[in-house]
């Protein structure tokens, strides 16, 4: 079977919007410029060597970690760790305070949505070194309940991490109420929590909601593939859970990614520029597009929280009577790219457990379509996308096997 | 999100999923038989019109419905084509490899899209002898291999929807 042969008949569409960023995205030409120096005209050394280009590269580096650290309000640029990914910095989030744990036994609490970068090494340390680990639920919009969390925190627990906002429903978590819950019950507990889609969309500040660990990604804020950091507050130890030459970064050997870490600096410029303007933006195309989809299509469900309480760029419904990956297919032919947590590409039949656990059933999780909006979107995009969209969904329900559509 | 594998679908599948043939239901169906459930995510519903030429029962009409991904719509309405105008002993004899290979072939996660619709077919056929109180001797009595695999596909979401169901209400 070849890749080839399915893109030739796919073939290019007229118009194209691209709008799984939750995935992942296509990098703004500016970030990939900022990005090709760092290939071969400087700073393509190795950034802990004496050199020029070492340090040239070392500069880009220690630039960028300065630069997150400001957004972040972090104390100094030491306390960000680069990682080649989100997932490898939620990894060294959870593992390496499991490994810096003398006691080599605990309780990690962690919300039953967040991601699997998070949900897997948790469970790892279950299954290997016997930690206990809780899923705590969630409502219906997604949100952690405080006196729920509360009642899982006890003298064992010595990790908790929830997500700041969640990938697939948008959900924007109280966290700085929940870390206050968590450390007045036990202070020693490390609060992690993975901001990679909150990172860019909502303000963060680390010293207010007192977090002890932040995960963050650069292809969240349409930077390239690849780069990943973790905030570590000062009061956190954390053991290596790779080994290798060590280059800048005491927990994450081997070389930096440096020209992604110099389009992840674009890419974070770019972000926190006119930041309030691009957010209300923003917003007022998610509005949109989410009011055009209730009011072009119906039997539709809304997932997640509405208004203020959801991040900015997220639209996920559930379009009853189709299933996902067709609409994902029938989409990318009218040149319209979206995700979905339909079970269709796992063998095990079941969708996305975050839509699970905020109740929907099964056929509700098949039919969900993820949109991410970004500022780069226009008006005419939406526009566009919800007459194909409404094209889209008609045409597979008139297939569908399922009432009222049959 | 789920386990993702990447799905690259043959040509045949993108211009069946695109141009479905023989799509929709059938006001003189004999027979309507369907397999898969809206909780596995997959379901195929199939009408056929059977009637009798020289003493023997042809499939003279039959078309599909389906809730389901690219594959299903894909694998179900080539089904149709394959077995239309086919005497009913024959279109019995189809397989889901056979489906698969007509295809150009399906990845190995979507091969339960044609043991599908086969199964709804085979379903189908069974159905309507039974409904006619008669039994074919080139019908066997035992399950074939896709209506066996469709009943165990449809048990196990049953199962996992129940386990669900239990742990929502108890965390929940
Ligand atoms: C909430 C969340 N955490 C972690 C990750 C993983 O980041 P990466 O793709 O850089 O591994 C993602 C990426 O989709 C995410 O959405």
């Amino acid at each position: 079977m070849s890749v080839k042969d399915l893109l030739k008949l796919h073939g290019k569409p007229i118009r194209e919007v691209y709008f799984d960023h939750e995935n992942s995205g296509w990098v703004p030409p500016e970030i990939v410029e900022a990005m090709l120096p760092y290939f071969n005209i400087k700073g393509y050394g190795h950034p802990s060597i004496t050199h020029k280009p070492g340090w040239e590269a070392y500069e880009v580096v220690y630039e960028t970690k300065e630069l997150v650290a400001k957004t972040l309000n972090a104390e100094n640029y030491e306390q960000i760790v680069f990682t080649h990914s989100g997932t490898e910095a939620n990894n060294l989030a959870i593992l390496g305070t499991v490994f810096a744990n003398k006691h080599g036994k605990g309780k990690i609490v962690v919300s039953a949505i967040e991601h699997l970068s998070v949900i897997f090494p948790a469970e790892w340390t279950r299954k290997n070194l016997g930690f206990k680990v809780v899923r705590i639920p969630v409502d219906e919009e997604g949100f952690v309940d405080p006196d729920i969390l509360a009642a899982y925190i006890d003298k064992d627990t010595i990790l908790v991490s929830i997500q700041m906002v969640n990938h697939e429903i948008g959900t924007i978590q109280p966290i700085k109420e929940l870390v206050k819950v968590v450390k007045d019950i036990n202070p020693n507990t490390i609060f992690h929590t993975d901001a990679a889609d909150a990172y860019g969309k909502i303000p963060i500040d680390v010293k207010e909601i007192n977090v002890d660990l932040l995960t963050i990604s650069s292809h969240k804020i349409l930077g390239p593939k690849g780069v990943g950091a973790l905030y570590v507050g000062p009061k956190v130890k954390l053991e290596s859970i790779i080994h290798g030459q060590l280059s800048t970064e005491k927990l994450w050997p081997g070389v930096e990614n440096v020209p992604a870490i110099a389009g992840f600096k674009k890419a974070v410029e770019l972000t926190f520029t006119s930041f309030e303007k691009n957010i209300s933006k923003i917003r007022k195309l998610r509005d949109k597009l989410l009011k055009g989809i209730i009011n072009n299509i119906p039997d539709v469900l809304v997932n997640g929280p509405l208004g203020d309480k959801r991040s900015p760029d997220n639209v996920n419904t559930s379009f009853l009577y189709v299933e996902g990956e067709a609409v994902t297919v029938e989409l990318s032919l009218r040149g319209m790219y979206v995700s979905s947590g339909s079970a269709c590409t796992s063998r095990i039949l079941e969708p996305s457990h975050v839509l699970l656990a905020i109740g929907r059933k099964h056929e509700e999780a098949h039919g969900s379509i993820l949109f991410k909006i970004t500022r780069y979107h226009t008006d005419e995009d939406i526009e566009y996308a919800l007459e194909q969209l409404t094209e889209a969904i008609g045409r597979l329900r008139e297939i569908s096997a399922l009432k009222p559509y049959k | 999100m789920s386990t993702r594998i990447p799905l690259p679908y043959t040509p045949k599948v993108l211009e069946l999923f695109k141009n479905p043939k023989n799509v929709g239901s059938l006001s003189d169906a004999s027979i309507v038989a369907k397999a898969g459930s809206p909780a596995c995510g997959d379901m195929i519903r199939l009408y056929l019109k059977v009637s009798k030429k020289n003493n023997e029962d042809y499939i003279e009409k039959i078309t599909f419905e389906s809730y389901g991904c690219a594959a299903n719509i894909a694998a179900a309405s080539i089904l149709t084509e394959m077995v239309k105008g086919k005497k009913m002993s024959e279109a019995w004899k189809i397989t889901w490899k056979q489906i698969a290979d007509e295809l150009g072939g399906l990845p190995p996660i979507k091969f339960h899209c044609s043991i599908l619709a086969v199964g709804a077919l085979k379903r189908a056929i069974r159905a309507y002898y039974t409904k006619q109180g008669k039994h074919p001797p080139w019908l066997p009595k035992s399950l074939s291999l896709e209506e066996k695999q469709t009943m165990e596909e449809e048990e196990l979401i049953e199962k996992l929807y129940s386990k669900y169901l239990k742990y929502n209400t108890k965390t929940g």
